[in-house]
This record gives C-alpha cells, structure tokens and sequence, in this order.
C-alpha cells in the first residue's frame, strides 16, 4: 500500500478513528494490529522473515536479561559479596561472554536472512522449489529498516543499555510499526517505545501538527518528487542519447527528486506518527545546508548514520585487534600514522558496508568508497583550510562562501549519487567526465530540456515547489514553523487555513492520476 | 588528570577543558576525535573503553572522561 495512494488515506483514517476509541492502555495493540494489515498488503511472504526477526530477537533479548539478571542477583547475595575483586571481575566476564553466545547467532540468523534476501536470492528466478517454482524473489517491505532497527535493540540489550521487553507482542509492534517499514528512520529502542508502547493522550495540537507535517511531506513528493521523476528517467534511461549537460541536468533533477522523496515520505512517518502521540526521530536537518561531505551525512539520513556509528564504527575502532594495530603501526611508522589507523580502517569498513546496504552492485561499493575517501582527504585537509582561513580570517562569514561551500557539498554528492543512478560504474564514469567534455549546454537551454517527457508547466510547477522548500528551508534557520505558527494567537485557525492551502496545492500542482504513474518512495527499495 | 588534559589538548589546542562541559554536545569532539582519544587513553592508562561506553555522558567534560578511566581501572 503506498503512502501516497487512496487506500492509505482511506487506512490512516480508519486507523486513527480506531485508535482513539480505545482506551490508551490498549492503544499500541490497535498499532500492532493495523501494522499487520500494513504489512499484509505488501505480500504474506514478508511474515516468514519478519516473524523470524520478532521471534529470534525476543528468545535472544530475553536470554541475555536473564544473564544478567541471574548475574546481578548472584553479586549482590552473600555469597557473592564474599568474592574478591578479581573473582568478580571474571564472573561479569563470565557472564557477558555466555551472553554474548546468544547475542552473536541472533545477529547471524537476522543479519543472514537479510543477506541471502538482498545479496544472493533477490530478483532471481527459483526453479527448484515447487511452491516458488517460476517467481522472482520479491524483497519483503523495509526488510533492511526493521532488521537493523531490531538488531540496535538487542545489542542494546546486550550493552545493558535497556531492559529486555516481556511482551512478544510489544517486541512485535516495535519491528513492525508500518510508518517506519517504509523507509525508516531506523529508530533508537528506548526513544521510540517511550511513546510507542504507552502514546501521548489525544490533542488537537498533536493532530493538527502532525496533519500539517503530513500534508507538507506529500506536497514534496507529489508536486516534487514524482513529476521530476519522468525527466530523470528518461535521463537515466538512455546515456547514450543524453550526455553532457543533459547528464548534469539530470544529476540536479535527482538531487531535487530524491530529496523531496525521501524527506517527503519521512515528513509523512513523523507526522502520521504525530497525530498517534508516537514520537519518531528526525531523519534529517537541512542537509543541502551543509558544508562539507562530514557535516552533510551527519545532517542526511541520520538515522543510518547513527547506527553505522554506534554498532560499527566505534565497535571496530576501539577493539582490542584495531587498538593493538594502532600500537605497532605508530613503532613502525609514527605517532602521525599509528593514530590515524583505528579511524581509516572503521571508516572504511563503515562506507563500504553503507554502499553494500544500498544495494549489491559494484556501483555501491565504490560510492560508499568514494564518499569514505573524500572524507578522509577533507579530514587530512583541515590543517590546510586551517592555514587558508587564518590568511583571510573574514572570507567564513561571507554569504557568498557559505553559499560556495553548500553548492560544493550538493555538487560533489550528486556527482556521487550518478552511481546510484546509472548503476554501471565505467558508465558513471563516461558521464560524469562527458558534463566538461561533451558540451550541449546550449541546445539543452534552447528546448532540448523539453522532450525529457516534462512540459515548461511541469517544470516551472517543480520549480516553484522547489522555490518552496528552499524557502521554508531558509526560515526553519530560527526554529520549526509549525510550532511558531502554533504560538501565535490565533494559531489552530492559521495552522488550519495552510493545511487547506497546502491541500488545494497538491490538489492543483501534485503530479497524480492519469498519466502519471504511482511511485513508491526510491528508498523503499534498499 | 594532567595526562587526559594534555591528551586532550593535544588534539583540540584551543578547548578550555576546564570549563567546557558540552565536548560531545556542543559538537566539539567528532567520532574521529573520539577514536584518537580512546586510543591515546589506551596507551597511555592502559584502559581499554569499550564501544558501550562512548556515551555523551562520558565524553561530555574532562572530569566525567577522568571519572570513566577510574571506573574502568577499578574494574
């Protein structure tokens, strides 16, 4: 069911009339059910795995509470009090290492279905199982969402971060939530059961905000996003026929296209989310903002970077093997190298399981090693702009440098992202040199933009909603709107009126209905 | 205390550790510092601070990092 077909809104009203007619102790079995629905609509196959996940992830949640539970009650018993420091010491290792055998093949079963689905089985033909025999292997709905969402929760667990949930049932609703199956954020378990499983009270505020988050993220997608996505594919689609600065123009569309999809769909999942008193961590802040490539993937899709952080990064930067590497790389060569080997290798295994998570072509390895590169140049450079900036001390705080550097960031991802698009990396390559070399600036200016299967309507329409959202981009530079609309006195009435004017907008401008084709969100695919 | 401090300062000179006590908060230290740091800790306490660890609580000021390397040296 996509987020932006009649049958979800027809759902979300039904969903949230149900919802607020049972009493708030029972509110989160009505998300668990209707997520089941959600999900149901997406295929029953999808059962078999997320059912594993739920199932696996609770048994493994379970298993390690009781550890350190029984660990805990042991210590704190005479008997235990009676233990020297060391005796203690190896008893807590004891434990973590008996709760580390139940943590380590729950990672493997879930992390390994994921694999097999995404990596090995997906999209091809299985002959040799009757009841499959002739179909492709579809991937099941946000299988890469909710596994690493789950997978945070028992490594949580495992960290003593949160205490194993009791119910199944809850663990069920915490991986299925069907806001979030589409595309994330992958949530943090503690931030999001918080109101998950007990939500904030019915308010009109909630509902209207949330409403108003929900429209603005489908004026995105609808008046943005999915008109802008004929021209990219017909871009995309044929390189030979469209080169230089078709190819540039094509690579500005996407970096329009993507951005209004995806921070579209997640505006919707907060706001839905909203209007049910369920609180979902934002998944982005301002991105096209940003400075530099660092700042730009702490500010884009948030979400997956966190959890690269915290469940990758930091855990193969401080191992005890990457801490002993450093020691004899800085006898070998240096303090100035030994130190900088913990960071190079996490990073790089970081970007290159980032670019493997995008997809399993070759084309995601190297953009997740292309963007690991850049950063690392850029965080060798510092002491270089350091020096520059010393020289000009006021060129920073210039408007016309910080937009220098924002143009700079875009440019150089969306330079990136032509992987993603033409999925070929020696075609991306062709492409992205072909904008210096091959020309065609002018006849792309002199109409040729016109037979990308878009009007000069659909264009200045795109272009007006991407006017749009720069600007209310620009105003949220001092707060979120909504809640300044909110204060004002009036503010139910005004916060009303824009949820009209935004509707009849889509209603005008949204690229829906006949012609246009229903897209889902690009990525609902990873 | 005067170790962490040096350790500290010498990968951000210009952080008054003494009074600055939003390090992760205010977004002074990066994960990248955060490895440095760990690993420099490493060497020099011969502490080893797990990934469970890296929290803002712990990396937030001079004196709560001090407090984490005491735990963990007691442990």
């Amino acid at each position: 069911m996509l987020f932006t077909s009649l049958g979800f809104i027809i759902f979300t009203a039904l969903l949230i009339a149900v919802y607020y007619a049972v009493p708030i102790k029972y509110r989160w079995v009505i998300l668990l059910v209707f997520s089941m629905i959600f999900y149901a609509f997406a295929g029953l196959s999808g059962f078999i795995f997320m059912g594993t996940t739920i199932i696996t992830s609770y048994i493994a949640a379970r298993l390690i509470q009781k550890a350190y539970d029984r660990r805990d009650a042991y210590l704190a018993s005479e008997q235990g009090k009676a233990l020297t420091k060391d005796e203690k010491k190896a008893y807590r290792a004891k434990c973590k290492s008996r709760a580390r055998r139940v943590l380590v093949p729950a990672l493997v079963i879930n992390f390994g279905i994921l694999a097999l689905l995404k990596y090995i089985l997906a999209g091809r033909i299985l002959e040799g199982l009757p009841f499959l025999s002739g179909a492709a292997i579809v991937l099941p709905m946000g299988i890469s969402f909710y596994t690493f969402q789950t997978m945070g929760y028992i490594i949580d667990v495992y960290r003593a971060k949160v205490s194993a949930e009791k119910n199944i049932l809850k663990t069920a609703l915490f991986t299925s939530y069907f806001p979030l199956t589409v595309q994330g954020p992958i949530s943090d378990y503690r931030y999001l059961t918080a109101t998950l499983y007990t939500p904030e009270p019915f308010s009109a505020k909630n509902i209207m905000s949330g409403l108003e988050r929900v429209l603005w993220g489908y004026f995105k997608k609808l008046v943005i996003a999915d008109r802008l996505a004929a021209a990219v594919s017909t871009v995309i689609g044929s390189p030979a026929q469209y080169t230089g600065a078709y190819a540039l123009f094509g690579m500005i569309l996407y970096a329009a296209q993507l951005y209004a999809d995806f921070t579209g769909g997640i505006d919707i999942t907060i706001g839905l989310s909203e209007m049910l008193g369920v609180r979902v961590q934002e998944n982005f802040n301002r991105p096209y903002f940003s400075k530099n490539i660092t700042e730009y993937w702490r500010r884009w899709h948030i979400s997956l970077g966190e959890w690269f952080k915290e469940y990758m990064f930091y855990p193969i930067s401080v191992s005890k093997p990457m801490l002993k590497l450093s020691k004899k790389a800085r006898s070998a060569f240096g303090d100035s190298v030994g130190k900088r080997i913990p960071v190079y290798v996490s990073t790089a295994a970081v970007w290159l399981t980032t670019g493997i998570w995008h997809g399993r072509g070759l084309n995601f390895a190297v953009w997740g090693l292309l963007n690991c590169v850049i950063i690392l140049i850029s965080q060798e450079l510092m002491p270089l702009y350091g020096r520059f900036h010393g020289r000009l001390p006021g060129l920073k705080r210039t408007c016309g440098y910080r937009a220098f550097e924002c143009v700079r960031t875009v440019f150089i991802l969306s330079s990136l992202r032509m992987l993603d698009c033409y999925r070929n990396v020696p075609l991306t390559f062709r492409m992205f040199a072909g904008i210096f070399t091959e020309g065609r600036y002018r006849e792309l200016v002199r109409g040729g933009f016109l037979e990308l299967g878009l009007t000069g309507a659909d264009f200045a329409a795109a272009l007006a909603g991407v006017l749009i959202v720069f600007a209310v981009s620009m105003m949220q530079r001092k707060g979120g709107i909504r809640e300044r609309l909110a204060e004002k006195k009036h503010g139910f009435t005004l916060q009303a009126i824009l949820c009209a004017i935004i509707i009849v907008t889509i209603l005008i401008f949204g690229a829906y209905g006949e012609g246009y084709d229903q897209s889902r969100f690009i990525y609902n695919q990873f | 205390m005067d170790e962490l401090i040096k350790i500290l300062k010498e990968i951000h000179p210009d952080v008054d550790y003494d009074t600055n006590k939003k390090l992760i908060d205010g977004k002074v230290l990066d994960s990248f510092d955060i490895i440095t740091l760990i690993s420099e800790i490493n060497d020099t306490f011969d502490v080893a601070i797990p990934a469970e660890e890296i929290i803002p609580e712990n990396f937030n000021s001079a004196e709560s990092l001090w407090e984490l390397i005491s735990r963990l040296a007691e442990d």
